[in-house]
């Protein structure tokens, strides 16, 4: 037998023994596959409720087409606590290797449903029509002018409100110490652009500023103040050249990539760090039940694998053999776990936060098929270590 | 090696195994020379701790030996490397225990199968072998059925099936009627010595129940680790197995 089909027959016949062993005792070893299947429901939740929760915060700044973003100096790059007033946009716009610039306003409004219904919770974001920062619609018209009391709403605006392209959007806003009623026709319908975990509502920048919550103070101000300016850099442009003449140029402010600004939103960087500890940890749990199980299923097997050993089995048919088993049953386990993972995801109402996104949900999935081969090394070693002689009870 | 030696399936010189231990030097095998014909089916005897599991041991390639040569089919299993006494086990060696003989996950068929696809060897002339084999050892309704579904007889049968099926040279069996009923224990042995006489193969047989010598051709008493005595008179044979031999 040259090395080759040797090889081949030693995982023909470790094969053969491993499938045999699981179709015999397919009750214990779906028992195993129905833990692992727990473990891969409970690790692929978190991961996409993970995802569902960071894509809440980050969404609309995640998909924005801008590299760079100013914040009013010392803000911490929180886009709350930023105040940019307008006229910093054209000085902005003036800088060397800027391609364009928009003015984002954020804040938090209550949009009327109807006289029964608890009002919705919803960003509403001022955005200059025509520049970075508006969204493309997927259905309806972008918006039209600066002043146009129209309004932009996205998917799960649209979802939760039931409003469509051409319904008066009415939000309830607190200026000062008045509670204010305002109507912005929907004109359009963007995808899924949340913000700060709401639904959000864009409205053309002056109309924003015209109708946001403000303090008693800001109702009567003079100048427009939003929060950020984005920025969209020229072709070909360093960002760090043009980072750097934005903060010799435009007094006051501080310069972020979207990534950062991403990272730096409140509790944005906590909360996905503790999802991932948990996520981490459940694979962690995998690990030990699937390492475990395979450990006192070879210890009760000493004298099985003593005897395969014994009438000329390979240590590498024993050992595949484990292998084999480990893998099928935590494939069977996954397999089952991802089925029922999308199975309840369907039942999911689209307020829940729960994203199964491809990328995050395959790293899950490769770091669950991995935990049973690593949960199972200690008992392949032990299986291979076995001594027919000891394990037949012939050692004196 | 001469002429004569070549007629042997088996044979051992001067075979030696030494454990020290706190209370001193054991010797487990002391000096043991046999040698077993093919056809031959031979009784290892001798009271606990004579060292005849030791000696099976050291012949069925677990266990190397302190000193001393063992020459199956021409090859010195004293000197092997780890993986030839893995490949010369499986080739060349037939084995039934005590207990725990089969893979409990495989039915009759299959551990009997089981020897031809480590040897790769498993065809349908292969597979027609077993059937046939295990049709012939009274388990012909059995192929099917899982060492938990068959009697402890019955699953002896299986083992010799299993350690038959390869042709191999030499066939060892540790204690092969311990946990059978006397008929039972008659029935399996008779079996097993007919067919080790059939399929012209060496038989080593290690028993405490001297009744079961009533079919070997030969036994051979073990002491203190050393071969005290030989009996190859088919009278003497019968007595010792009644218990009439001194």
């Amino acid at each position: 037998m040259n090395k080759e089909s040797g090889i081949k027959e030693n995982i023909f016949l470790s094969t053969f023994l491993a499938v045999k062993e699981i179709w015999r005792n397919r009750g214990r070893f779906l028992m195993v596959s129905l833990v692992i299947a727990l473990i891969t429901l409970l690790v692929l939740f978190i991961a996409a409720l993970g995802e569902g929760l960071g894509n809440g915060n980050r969404e609309y700044l995640s998909k924005l087409d801008a590299e760079l973003i100013a914040f009013q100096s010392k803000s911490d790059l929180l886009i709350a606590a930023s105040r940019l007033e307008r006229g910093r946009l054209s000085s902005i716009r003036r800088v060397e290797g800027v391609g364009d610039a928009g003015m984002v306003g954020a804040a938090s409004v209550n949009l009327v449903l109807s006289e029964t219904e608890t009002p919705l919770k919803a960003a509403l974001l001022g955005v200059e029509p025509g520049h970075i920062g508006e969204p493309q619609v997927v259905e309806g018209s972008q918006l039209s002018t600066d002043l146009a009391d129209e309004a932009v709403i996205d998917r799960n605006t649209a979802i939760q409100s039931g409003l469509q392209v051409g319904d008066m959007a009415t939000i309830r806003v607190t200026q000062g110490t008045r509670d204010e009623i305002y109507s912005l026709r929907v004109v359009g319908i963007t995808d899924g652009q949340q913000y700060g975990l709401q639904p959000s509502i864009f409205s053309p920048f002056f109309t924003w500023d015209r109708v946001r919550p403000k303090s008693e103070a800001e109702v009567n101000g003079a100048e427009a103040v939003g929060n950020i300016i984005l920025i969209k850099l020229m072709d070909g442009v360093s960002s760090e050249a043009v980072t750097s003449r934005l903060l010799a140029q435009v007094k006051n402010i501080d310069i972020a990539t979207v990534d950062s600004a991403i990272q730096a939103l409140p509790g944005y960087s906590a909360q996905q760090s503790t999802l991932n500890t948990q996520g981490a940890f459940t694979l962690f749990i995998g690990v030990l039940v699937i390492g475990g199980f395979f450990q006192i299923q070879v210890l009760q097997k000493v004298p099985q694998i003593g005897v395969l050993k014994a009438i000329g089995a390979s240590n590498k048919v024993v050992a595949f053999a484990s292998v084999i088993q480990i893998v099928v049953v935590t494939a069977i386990g996954v397999l089952i776990g991802g089925l029922l993972a999308l199975l309840f995801s369907l039942t999911f109402p689209p307020t829940v936060p729960i994203v199964f996104n491809g990328t995050t949900s395959l790293i899950a999935i490769v770091a669950l098929l991995l935990i049973g081969p690593i949960g199972g090394l200690v008992s392949i070693r032990y299986a291979v270590k076995i001594e027919p002689l000891k394990a037949l009870g012939l050692s004196s | 090696m001469n002429t004569t030696q070549q007629n042997y399936a088996l044979q051992t010189e001067a075979v030696q195994k030494i454990y020290e231990s706190d209370f001193g030097t054991i010797r487990a095998v002391d000096g043991v020379s046999l040698q077993v014909k093919s056809g031959e089916f031979v009784a290892l005897v001798g009271p606990s701790g004579s060292g005849k599991t030791t000696m099976l041991s050291i012949l069925a390639a677990l266990l190397q030996p302190t000193s001393g040569r063992i020459v199956l089919d021409g090859q010195d299993l004293a000197n092997m490397t780890e993986k030839t006494r893995v490949s010369l086990r499986r080739e060349k060696i037939g084995f039934t225990f005590q207990a725990n003989n089969l893979v409990p996950y495989l039915n009759a068929i299959e551990n009997v199968e089981l020897m031809l696809r480590l040897n790769n060897r498993l065809d349908k002339a292969g597979k027609m072998r077993a059937e046939e084999l295990l049709a012939r050892l009274g388990l012909g309704e059995r192929l099917y059925n899982l060492p938990g579904q068959m009697s402890g007889g019955q699953q002896q049968r299986v083992a010799i099936a299993r350690a038959l099926i390869h042709n191999p040279s030499l066939v060892l069996a540790d204690e092969p009627t311990a946990s059978l009923d006397t008929e039972r224990a008659y029935q399996v042995v008779k079996t097993f010595a007919g067919l080790i006489h059939e399929q012209n193969r060496a038989g080593i047989m290690v028993t405490h129940d001297l009744r079961m010598c009533e079919y070997v051709d030969r036994v051979l008493l073990m002491q203190d680790g050393k071969l005290t005595r030989v009996i190859s008179d088919e009278v003497e044979i019968r007595d010792f197995a009644k218990g009439v031999g001194d």
